[in-house]
C-alpha cells in the first residue's frame, strides 16, 4: 500500500503527459481513501474517495482540455528545486523524532478534548457517528466557516469563468455518436446514484456519510446526466441559476438552524432548546444542519461543473468542440 | 461444509487475482489500443467480481453480503459501460483495430478496417 | 513511524512538483498531492491501536481518536475548492497569455514591462 503510493508520486512527478499526471493524481487519492480505511478513519476515507478521486479528477480534466496536454520540459536545472526539497525534508523528519509511537493511546493528541468526545458525544448529541457528532455540533461553527469557504471557491469560479454556455450544446451526441448503451445504463444508474446520496446524507449519523459526501454523490447523478445525455437537457433539468440559488439556501439554511437557537433563547448554533429534551435538540439540529451542507455542496459542486464544462477554447468560432 | 467454503473462497481469491496479474500484463504488452482495452476489460468485468464473490463467501450471510452484492450490480453495470464510451470515443477519433496476423507497421499496406 | 516517514516523502515529491515544474496545471495538482500527504500525516497521529472506526457500537471500548477525522474532513472539501479555483485562474490564465508554462508568461510580463518604460 505504502509502495504504491510512493510508486504513484514518483510516476506523477515525472510525467509529462499532463493527462497522465491527473490520472495518477486519482489513483494517488484512491490509494489514500483505502489507507484512510486502514487506518481506521471510514469518514475521511469516504470523502476523500468521492471529493478528491472524483470531483478533483474531474476538474483537472475539464482544465487539460483548454490549456494543453503536455508541458514544456524545463529549461532550469533540478538542482536547486531538489536542495530545497531535500532540506525541507530534513528539517521535517528531525522535527518528528519526538513524535509519539504510532498508535500508542497516551500521546498527548489523545488525551486533552478526544477522550470527552469519544465518551460523552453519544450521550450529548444523541448521535453513534462521533465524527458526525463533532463536525457538526461540538465545532459547529469551524463546520459554518467551512461550508462558507466552498460557497466562495465556487463563486470564485464562477466570476472567472462565466456560467453561460457558449456554441454548441450537445456535445455528448455530436461527441461519440449514437449512444444508446451510455443511455440506457445512465437512465438506471443515475436514479441509483440519487437514491445513494440521500442515503448517505440521513445515515450519516449512524454510519460514515454526512453532508458533504452527500451533495458531491448528488452533484455526481446530475454531472452523470450532463455528460451523457448533452449541456442543453442538463440545463434544462438543473437550470444554473438554481444550482447558483441552492449554494446560498443551504448556507441560510445552516445558518437559520443557529439564529433559531439564538431565538429560543440560548446561544448562536445551540441545537439544545429544538426539541423537547437537549439531547433530541442536538440529534435534530445535527440533521437539519447535515441537510443544509448537503445542499450548498451539491449547488457549489453543480456551478463549478457547469462554469468548467461551458467553456470552449478559444480558437473556436463559436464551434462545438469533439 | 464450512471447508467447502473456505477452499471456494481462496479459489476465487487465487483466480481473481491471477486474472488481475493477466489484465494487468496484457495492458502493458499487447500492440493496439482495443486489444488492450479487452484485456483491461477483463480485470473489471471477471476478476473483481471474482474477488467480491470470495469476500461474500468468507462472511457470514447478512446485511453486509447484500450489499455486497448491490456493489457487485454497479461494477458490472459501470465499468463494461465505460469500456464500450471509451471504444465508442476511439472509433470516432480515428483508431482503428488492428486485424490478422500482420505486425503494426505493415498496417498501412494492408489496411483492413472492422 | 514509517506512516510518518512516507507521509513526509510525499509531501517533498510534491513540493518538489510545485517548486521546479513550470506548467501551472501540474503545479496545482503538485499541491494537491501535497495536500493528500498532510492528510495521511494526520490521520496517522490519529489512530490508537487496537481502536476501531469512531462509531459507537456494542461491544467495542477503545475507539480511533475522531478529532483528526473531523479536520481532515474539513480540510479534503476546503482543498479541492481550492483546486477548483486554482484550476479556472490557469484557465483564464491561459485565454490571456496564450500560455500556461510559467517562463513564458514571466517573459511575456517582462517584455510588457519593457515596452511600458520605453513609451512612457
Amino acid at each position: 500500500m505504502l509502495a504504491l503510493l510512493v510508486v504513484t508520486v514518483i510516476a506523477a512527478v515525472r510525467s509529462e503527459d499532463l493527462f497522465a499526471a491527473a490520472v495518477l493524481f486519482g489513483i494517488y487519492s484512491f490509494l489514500t481513501a483505502v489507507l484512510f480505511m486502514d487506518l481506521d478513519a471510514v469518514d475521511v476515507a469516504f470523502t476523500e474517495a468521492s471529493v478528491g478521486a472524483g470531483v478533483s479528477t474531474v476538474l483537472l480534466l475539464s482544465t487539460l482540455r483548454l490549456t494543453g496536454r503536455f508541458q514544456r520540459k524545463s529549461r532550469r536545472s533540478p538542482v536547486l528545486p531538489l536542495l530545497v526539497v531535500a532540506m525541507t525534508g530534513a528539517a521535517l523528519v528531525y522535527g518528528m523524532l519526538d513524535v509519539p509511537r504510532f498508535g500508542d493511546p497516551l500521546a498527548p493528541a489523545h488525551t486533552h478534548v478526544a477522550p470527552r468526545y469519544v465518551q460523552e458525544g453519544m450521550n450529548e448529541t444523541g448521535v453513534p457517528n462521533m465524527v458526525t457528532g463533532i463536525l457538526a455540533s461540538y465545532r459547529g461553527y469551524d463546520t459554518l466557516g467551512e461550508t462558507i469557504v466552498v460557497f466562495t471557491a465556487a463563486l470564485a469560479v464562477m466570476m472567472l469563468l462565466g456560467t453561460r454556455v457558449r456554441g454548441g450544446s450537445s456535445r455528448g451526441r455530436e461527441a461519440i455518436g449514437d449512444l444508446l448503451v451510455l443511455r440506457v445504463v445512465g437512465k438506471v444508474l443515475i436514479s441509483f446514484i440519487l437514491l445513494f446520496a440521500l442515503y448517505v446524507q440521513f445515515h450519516g449519523d449512524y454510519g460514515a456519510g454526512g453532508g458533504f459526501q452527500a451533495g458531491v454523490i448528488f452533484a455526481t447523478g446530475f454531472i452523470v446526466y450532463d455528460l451523457v445525455f448533452g449541456e442543453a437537457d442538463g440545463r434544462r433539468v438543473m437550470p444554473h441559476v438554481q444550482a447558483e440559488r441552492l449554494i446560498a439556501l443551504g448556507i441560510l439554511f445552516y445558518i437559520g438552524v443557529g439564529v433559531v437557537g439564538m431565538l429560543l433563547g440560548s446561544n448562536f448554533l445551540d441545537y439544545s432548546p429544538l426539541a423537547h429534551d437537549p439531547v433530541h435538540g442536538q440529534h435534530l439540529g445535527i440533521l437539519l444542519v447535515e441537510f443544509g451542507i448537503g445542499v450548498a455542496v451539491f449547488g457549489a459542486v453543480m456551478s463549478i461543473f457547469n462554469a468548467f464544462s461551458g467553456l470552449r477554447l478559444p480558437t473556436d468560432n463559436g464551434q462545438a468542440d469533439a | 461444509m464450512a471447508i467447502v467454503i473456505e477452499v471456494l473462497s481462496w479459489i476465487c481469491f487465487l483466480l481473481g487475482g491471477f486474472l488481475c496479474l493477466t489484465g494487468a500484463v496484457g495492458l502493458l504488452r499487447l500492440p493496439d489500443f482495443f486489444s488492450r482495452l479487452h484485456a483491461n476489460s477483463i480485470t473489471e468485468t471477471l476478476a473483481a467480481p471474482l474477488l467480491l464473490c470470495g469476500v461474500m463467501l468468507q462472511i457470514e450471510l447478512s446485511l453486509d453480503t447484500v450489499k455486497l452484492l448491490m456493489v457487485l450490480a454497479f461494477l458490472l453495470s459501470t465499468n463494461p459501460t465505460a469500456t464500450h464510451a471509451l471504444v465508442k470515443g476511439a472509433l470516432v477519433d480515428g483508431e482503428v483495430p488492428v486485424a490478422g496476423d500482420e505486425p503494426p507497421d505493415e498496417k498501412e499496406e494492408e489496411s483492413s478496417n472492422t | 513511524m514509517h506512516n510518518y516517514l512516507l507521509s513526509v516523502f510525499l509531501m517533498m515529491g510534491s513540493l518538489y512538483v510545485v517548486i521546479a515544474h513550470g506548467n501551472l496545471v501540474k503545479k496545482v495538482i503538485g499541491l494537491g498531492m501535497f495536500s493528500t500527504a498532510v492528510f495521511i500525516f494526520y490521520i496517522a497521529m490519529g489512530k490508537i491501536a487496537g481502536g476501531s472506526a469512531p462509531i459507537v457500537e456494542e461491544g467495542v471500548t477503545v475507539y480511533s481518536n475522531p478529532v483528526p477525522h473531523v479536520l481532515m474532513l474539513t480540510a479534503i472539501v476546503v482543498g479541492v475548492a481550492s483546486t477548483a479555483v486554482g484550476l479556472s485562474l490557469a484557465i483564464r490564465i491561459k485565454a490571456a497569455y496564450g500560455t500556461v508554462e510559467e517562463d513564458e508568461i514571466t517573459a511575456q510580463d517582462n517584455r510588457a514591462e519593457e515596452q511600458m518604460e520605453a513609451d512612457s
